[in-house]
């Protein structure tokens, strides 16, 4: 056993909004910057729609994630020795155009435009070439639905289901959509790490954020082909490849991320997992019906005393352990096995979890009302709006079951809290629905509780990054005593 | 006296610049070791501009570099009439891939808007020397037949003189002004190397062959530090 600690997330679908408040906070603090512009660490996408950069989930396009080739698991792009072959002009990197060029406006001349007939206008001016230029697409071209016929029907996840359905989704009386922010993973098997032939990207052992070396970075380019989330990205004027940093600075001063502290609708949530090393590459490359499960299998429990004996073994701090036990990720993704992973087939073990969002499934409409009875408990979820197959695309590997599953908690959970507030609900359709799911209605409050009413403390869980004994490691505390706390303490001494 | 500036002094101040500079770059200004890559901007002409360019340039200057070490080896393979032709007209096919590849690099960089916005002076420096670096080769190549087998015999002596300090020029400055050049322009573009986008190949990462596939750098060997009985805690790891 080789227990590490990960820091981990947790989106709630049903109360993301879709404000891009997440995206904005996160561009004013890192990505304001020439070669930046195009980059959104954290963007929101609407689904059915084909994301940023532009049908990033479709591998046959981009080669990114892993592939099982019989036992092995190897980078679909090419790894050790193709990938150094591929330095010189790289077939399958994402261009410019599949993101989006970014631009400003020409707002002086408003001001400054000679008196004519027309009123002037700010046109749009390229940050690249600097001339004006026609705007083809932006981060967010299909926001809300727009375009759907050119965006929505060419989402990825639509390929394997039924010709009918896939109709069904674009119907006028049945359209749905879904908000999907996204940001890097910080993955436990990551794919970034293991393309990049210089070695730049590369986890964090203490929480496992993962990293790009600005210093060893020599834009090669490949984790941008390898991450298949698209989550890395190359600045055009530095050279080098950038990605989430989960605003380590912000996380070891014991503050929440600035996407997650500034979130609106809070569905945001963060703590520690503890999980097994070792377990790493065999989990990976489960067959892929048990992905999902093989995943949840690789955190272990905090409470357990043995876990705790072997991680205090391995250095984890007491701080940090205590922090999993009250981790709000812990209780989603393990304890009440509500939130899973955004495409697992991937295999990069990704981080970050999402619990997958009820309203698009319930709302249906039976003769232009929409459907409100409680008589038959699963049928919403049997003949929802949504077909299963979708949301299992996305969240559960393509696994229906996996979905119904979780659809089926949140559902009890509501029907509780009904019970419990307006006290409408036939006792025996309580107990089945408790009897099925497994929830008990303390659980049912506990999930109600943490999904709706906590404040900030509980909702991000963060341990102390113990920077006291980092700095050991680097210079003597002694030497330290005395110096301004900043700057590498280099700025006193002679050189010459 | 042009001729002991051209070929001793540049030399030294070449060679000495490239391997200082280059020492101090990638350690000291790492974060300026870059491809530059500007594949982003622009993907489907770079395809074949950087293929072509690079699969020739890299096979000479392999070329260039084995007859260095091994003149003997060449001089013995070369005298065979069938083994020199092979050769020779395989370094010549090498060479006018990677001409045509720089022709095409520098068409792209032209015709690009896009790429106006991450072309420095020195980028045309480094095109240009390249370009008549190559250039000059063909020539030799083609007039000068057979260099070959004279590059191992005639000019590696001068440049060993070179490196082990007792410079001799008198083969060379015999030569013809068009070999001369293609020496000078060598040492040019060999000076070149820290201070242009061309310092991108001597951060070539063979060690990914042998890397474990994940990297995970830890701030402090946790338990190295806990087992440690030294008065000053905390041990770093190996790999960072
Ligand atoms: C040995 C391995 C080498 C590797 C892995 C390598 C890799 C690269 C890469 C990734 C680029 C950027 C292409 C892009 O825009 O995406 C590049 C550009 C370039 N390389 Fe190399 N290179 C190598 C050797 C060389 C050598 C030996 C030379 C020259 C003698 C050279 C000269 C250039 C030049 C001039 C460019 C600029 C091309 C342009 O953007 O127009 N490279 N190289
Ligand atoms: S999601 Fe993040 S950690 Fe995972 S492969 Fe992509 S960039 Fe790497
Ligand atoms: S800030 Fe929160 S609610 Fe708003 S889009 Fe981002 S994740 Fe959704």
């Amino acid at each position: 056993m080789d227990i590490r600690s990960q820091i981990a997330m947790v989106f709630h679908l049903d109360k993301c909004i879709g404000c891009h408040t997440c995206s904005v906070a996160c561009k004013n603090i890192w990505t304001d910057r020439k070669g930046a512009e195009y980059m959104w660490w954290n963007n929101v996408e609407t689904k059915p729609g084909t994301g940023y950069p532009t049908k990033w989930e479709d591998q046959s396009i981009y080669k990114g994630g892993w592939v099982k080739n019989g036992d092995k698991l190897e980078l679909r792009v090419a790894g050790k020795p193709t990938g150094l072959t591929k330095l010189f002009h790289n077939p399958d990197m994402p261009v410019m155009d599949d993101y989006y060029e970014p631009w400003v406006y020409d707002y002086d001349h408003l001001f400054e435009a000679p008196a004519g007939d027309d009123q002037p206008s700010a046109r749009a001016i390229s940050l690249v070439t600097g001339e004006p230029m026609d705007i083809k697409g932006g981060p967010n071209w299909d926001d809300d639905l727009s375009g759907t016929p050119d965006y929505g029907r060419q989402d990825v996840n639509l390929r394997n289901l039924t010709a009918e359905d896939q109709e069904a989704m674009f119907q006028l009386e049945r359209m749905t959509m879904q908000y999907l922010p996204r940001m890097c993973n910080h993955c436990l098997n990551p794919t970034c790490v293991a393309a990049c032939p210089s070695g730049a990207v590369y986890k964090r052992g203490e929480d496992g954020v993962v990293l790009i070396s600005q210093d060893k970075c020599r834009g090669w380019r490949l984790c941008v082909t390898a991450c298949p989330y698209k989550k890395t990205y190359y600045n055009w004027t530095s050279g080098k490849s950038e990605k989430c940093v989960l605003c380590y600075p912000r996380l070891e001063s014991g503050q929440a991320p600035a996407c997650m502290h500034s979130c609106v609708g809070r569905i945001r949530y963060l703590g520690v997992l503890l999980y097994d090393a070792d377990k790493i590459k065999e989990f990976a490359s489960a067959p892929e019906d048990q992905l999902i499960d093989r995943q949840l299998d690789i955190y272990l429990n905090p409470f357990d005393e043995k876990v705790i004996r072997e991680a205090k073994k391995n250095g984890i701090a007491d701080s940090t352990i205590e922090a999993a036990q009250k981790s709000p990720v812990y209780k989603f993704v393990k304890e009440w096995r509500i939130a899973l992973p955004l495409h697992a087939e991937f295999r990069t073990l990704p981080s970050l979890f999402y619990v997958p969002p009820m309203l698009p499934v319930m709302g249906k409409m039976t003769d232009g009302i929409y459907e409100s009875n409680t008589e038959n408990l699963w049928g919403k979820i049997e003949d929802s709006r949504v077909p299963m197959q979708y949301m299992a695309n996305l969240f559960s590997a393509g696994n229906e079951e996996k979905i119904r599953e979780v659809m089926r908690k949140l559902m009890a959970v509501r029907y509780h809290r009904r019970q419990v507030t307006v006290n409408d609900i036939d006792d025996e359709l309580i107990q089945h629905a408790y009897k099925s799911t497994g929830l008990t209605p303390d659980i049912a409050d506990a999930i109600y509780r943490l999904t709706s009413l906590v404040k900030y403390d509980e909702r991000f869980v963060i341990p102390a990054a113990h920077r006291e004994e980092a700095i050991e490691m680097i210079e003597s505390t002694d030497d330290r005593k005395g110096s301004s706390g900043f700057n590498e303490n280099k700025g006193y001494k002679r050189v010459f | 006296m042009i001729d002991s500036f051209l070929l001793i002094g540049l030399p030294y101040a070449a060679l000495f610049l490239c391997v200082i500079g280059t020492i101090l770059r990638v350690n000291y200004y790492g974060y300026s070791v870059t491809s530059h890559s500007s594949q982003f901007l622009e993907s489907k002409k770079l395809f074949w501009g950087s293929r072509l360019f690079h699969s020739g340039i890299v096979v000479l200057l392999i070329g260039h570099i084995v007859g260095f070490l091994i003149p003997k080896t060449i001089i013995f393979l070369t005298a065979t009439p069938l083994w020199l032709l092979v050769i020779e007209i395989t370094a010549f096919a090498f060479g006018i891939l990677s001409f045509v590849g720089i022709l095409l690099l520098i068409i792209r960089r032209v015709q690009v808007k896009r790429l106006h916005s991450v072309t420095s002076k020195m980028d045309l420096v480094v095109y240009t020397v390249i370009a008549f670096q190559i250039l000059t080769g063909l020539t030799i190549a083609y007039f000068h037949r057979w260099g070959t087998a004279w590059y191992a015999s005639a000019l590696v002596p001068y440049l060993r003189s070179i490196f082990i300090f007792s410079p001799d020029t008198a083969v060379i400055t015999t030569m013809p002004l068009m070999i001369k050049l293609h020496v000078i322009s060598a040492f040019v573009f060999i000076g070149l190397i820290p201070f242009s986008r061309l310092i991108h190949f001597v951060a070539y990462p063979v060690r990914y062959l042998w890397r474990n596939v994940q990297l995970v750098i830890w701030n402090r060997d946790l338990k190295a530090s806990r087992a440690s009985r030294e008065k000053r805690m905390g041990i770093k790891p190996k790999n960072n």
